[in-house]
């Protein structure tokens, strides 16, 4: 049986004991409906056109992990930002683990979803915000239809957040090639904060499928920074979905770590529903042997005076490869838009590629927008330079590659995250940098 | 200290050097003068290290050792020092970092451990002063929006940093007004021991007023066609490159 197939079978026994009510149960059935027709997006669709689904969906998954495992957390404190206070979500295989984890009722909601999802004093939220910002394409349909849990995030008005949030999904790969659909609702509300940290995580080599959703609505004035770190194991296959509605003069930045896994799709939408916003899409891609990132942006510019800018950086070695699929929509409405976008690609191997498309689709006549892309190999002078200095060729070119993702790592605003990023990158480029951050 | 024999090298097959021959001791300064296109910055690329170039015949001994086949690094750890004519601009790396990561991996080389943290500050310091470098343009990418003054400043802070046996300054003059040049000059000529030697590589007289010479050497066409002490200079500056060419053509 195919995935697809086991999919729709499964269905109906995994909606039995959740205690939801029937508008979701609705919206489920609906979403399974969309998925039955559409099914999963095949090569021949323009979005996914360098991106094949296949090894995946042939691969037999199972859709629930049959044990309860706990694990300690001196084996997964590496995998947290250690040195930073933080509240903590944390889900093994799935399931919430309140021993690894910090909620807050305090002021503001930091807890899951399963619980938003059925306990009545969530209901009103749930109304208004669930599955409103979501798009109906399969995808995002499959994961509505078995949504069940997740991180649940919501920052009434006024209120910011007094410490970011990881939100942790780790897989211990018991249950070997297990699919998991984490489902995270943010509501951030007239000028509330929030900063959220958040990882997919496998313990061991066993495959995981993990197509994900996060909603995030931000409000008037509302400020919301969201960090993805996917650095994931060689068997871990991520399609991240996250849609974003932004209320007039939010500001909401998504910066996206990508050095890990087997295949990473990031489908990442933003939705400027007010005026005066900033939408901030940032991305550093270093990759190696056959990994496979695509990114995958929208930003919908639906009203006047606002600004994007989107920045990705992708360092591709041996045959790893690489997409980028930048796209702006300016409706006709929305004058005086400023929309940036600039995609910068280093290839280090000669086998290693990139299909870089930005796409632009403006429909109103008073607006700046650029989109710049390149596609080169380190600079060669630069490295000379550095060699005659007495730094060696494989340090030289960490520098570069290090230097080449800098920009993006500026806007990082919390300084422990920056820090540990940088590592990862040190590490990830096999070079002790000794760099204070 | 280094001694070129014969050395004739080039790119794609055409040689720009036609057999230099020169020896430098340690305590010394040689100026090397000539007209553009003569080889003067080849002559410097080859002895950094410069992968594109050639070598179609003799050898460089730096320190009697031979060191044509060894990488553009080794050759810095060893103590060759190259000051650019056009320093390169590496954004998002700061002239800190930069330094700091160039001392640390000639430490390595050496099996030294990476200088403690608290000395490094005090000779980056101690340094920065000395080029009257202020502390704040430390921390921007390194040569990025740079003037040229700023840039050639820089180079002979790494220079103080770094503490060559063999510097070579390939141009380090051009682009720069009087105060830029008294300082760069100054910094120079403190780092000038009896254990350490510059090689100067300019068009103009001007900066051999301020770092003053042994030798003067003039290269014309990938040779060395003529040396003298430091009265050669104010002949050439007098006279012109056409007075040499003239000279060697007469026999």
């Amino acid at each position: 049986m195919n995935l697809k197939d086991k999919l729709l079978s499964s269905y109906l026994t995994s909606q039995e004991h959740l205690d939801l009510d029937n508008s979701l149960h609705d919206i489920k059935d609906e979403a399974i409906k969309v998925f039955e027709e559409k099914g999963f997006p095949s090569k021949k669709q323009e979005d996914w056109k360098y991106t094949s689904l296949n090894s995946i969906i042939k691969q037999d998954f199972s859709l629930v992990s049959k044990q309860e495992d706990t694990i300690e957390f001196k084996d997964v404190k590496k995998y947290f930002i250690h040195d930073l206070d933080t509240y903590k979500i944390v889900f093994i295989d799935g399931v919430y683990s309140s021993y690894l984890s910090e909620t807050t009722h305090d002021g503001v909601d930091v807890c899951l979803l399963s619980a938003a999802l059925t306990k009545p004093r969530y209901k009103a939220v749930i109304d208004v915000y669930f599955n409103k910002i979501a798009p109906q394409d399969s995808l995002t349909s499959l994961n509505t239809a078995f949504a069940k849990e997740g991180a649940y995030i919501y920052v009434p008005k006024g209120k910011a957040v007094n410490k970011p949030i990881q939100i942790l999904h780790f897989s211990t790969g018991n249950e070997a090639n297990l699919m998991l659909q984490p489902r995270n609702l943010i509501v951030a509300e007239e000028n509330a904060e929030v900063q959220i940290i958040e990882r997919h995580q496998s313990l061991n080599g066993n495959a995981v499928f993990t197509n994900s959703v996060t909603e995030i609505y931000a409000g008037k004035r509302a400020m919301v920074d969201y960090y993805k770190i996917q650095n994931d194991k060689e068997n871990a296959s991520l399609i991240d979905n996250t849609h974003i509605d932004q209320q007039d003069s939010s500001e909401v930045s998504v910066h996206t770590f990508s050095f890990g896994g087997k295949l990473t799709r990031n489908n990442l939408n933003f939705y400027q529903n007010g005026e005066h916003n900033n939408s901030i899409l940032k991305g550093v891609t270093i990759i190696e042997d056959k990994q496979h990132v695509d990114h995958n942006t929208l930003v919908h510019h639906k009203q006047p005076n606002c600004e994007s800018h989107q920045d990705y950086k992708g360092i591709f070695d041996d045959n790893a490869t690489g997409v980028f699929n930048g796209k702006v929509v300016v409706d006709s409405i929305a004058q005086k838009i400023n929309a940036y976008q600039s995609n910068n690609n280093i290839l280090v191997s000669d086998k290693a590629s990139i299909n870089s498309k930005p796409q632009l689709e403006i429909f109103a006549d008073d607006v700046r927008c650029s989109h710049g892309c390149t596609i080169g190999q380190l600079d060669e002078d630069a490295l000379f330079y550095m060699r005659a200095r007495g730094i060696g060729v494989k340090e030289g070119r960490a520098l570069l590659m290090y230097a080449f993702a800098n920009n993006v790592l500026e806007s990082v605003k919390i300084p422990q995250l920056k820090a540990r990023i940088t590592k990862l990158i040190a590490n990830k480029l096999e070079v002790n940098l000794g760099f204070d951050v | 200290m280094l001694e070129i024999k014969n050395l004739s090298a080039g790119i794609e097959g055409k040689d720009i050097l036609k057999g230099i021959n020169l020896k430098v001791n340690a305590g010394e300064v040689h100026a090397i003068m000539g007209p553009n296109g003569s080889g003067k910055s080849t002559l410097s690329s080859v002895i950094a290290g410069k992968e594109e170039y050639e070598v179609s015949a003799g050898d460089v001994l730096f320190e009697d050792e031979s060191i044509l086949d060894l990488d553009a690094e080794v050759r810095a750890h060893k103590g060759v020092f190259l000051s650019f004519q056009y320093p390169v601009e590496i954004p998002g790396v700061s002239v800190t970092n930069f330094i700091k990561t160039a001392i640390n991996q000639t430490r390595k080389a050496k099996g030294l451990e990476d200088m403690p943290a608290s000395d490094m500050l005090k000779m980056i310091k101690e340094k920065s002063e000395l080029l009257e470098i202020d502390r704040k343009f430390l921390s921007r990418s390194l040569n990025e929006g740079f003037s040229g003054g700023e840039k050639k400043r820089n180079e002979i802070f790494q220079m103080a940093m770094l503490e060559p046996k063999l510097a070579i300054l390939d141009e380090t003059d051009s682009g720069l007004d009087i105060d830029a040049l008294r300082i760069v000059s100054n910094g120079v000529n403190k780092l000038r021991s009896k254990d350490n030697a510059v090689i100067v590589i300019t068009h103009y007289q001007r900066l051999l007023d301020y770092i003053v010479p042994d030798f003067v050497h003039v290269l014309v066409d990938g040779k060395i066609v003529k040396s003298g002490g430091k009265e050669l200079a104010l002949e050439l500056e007098e006279k012109g490159y056409d007075w040499v060419k003239a000279e060697l053509a007469a026999g």
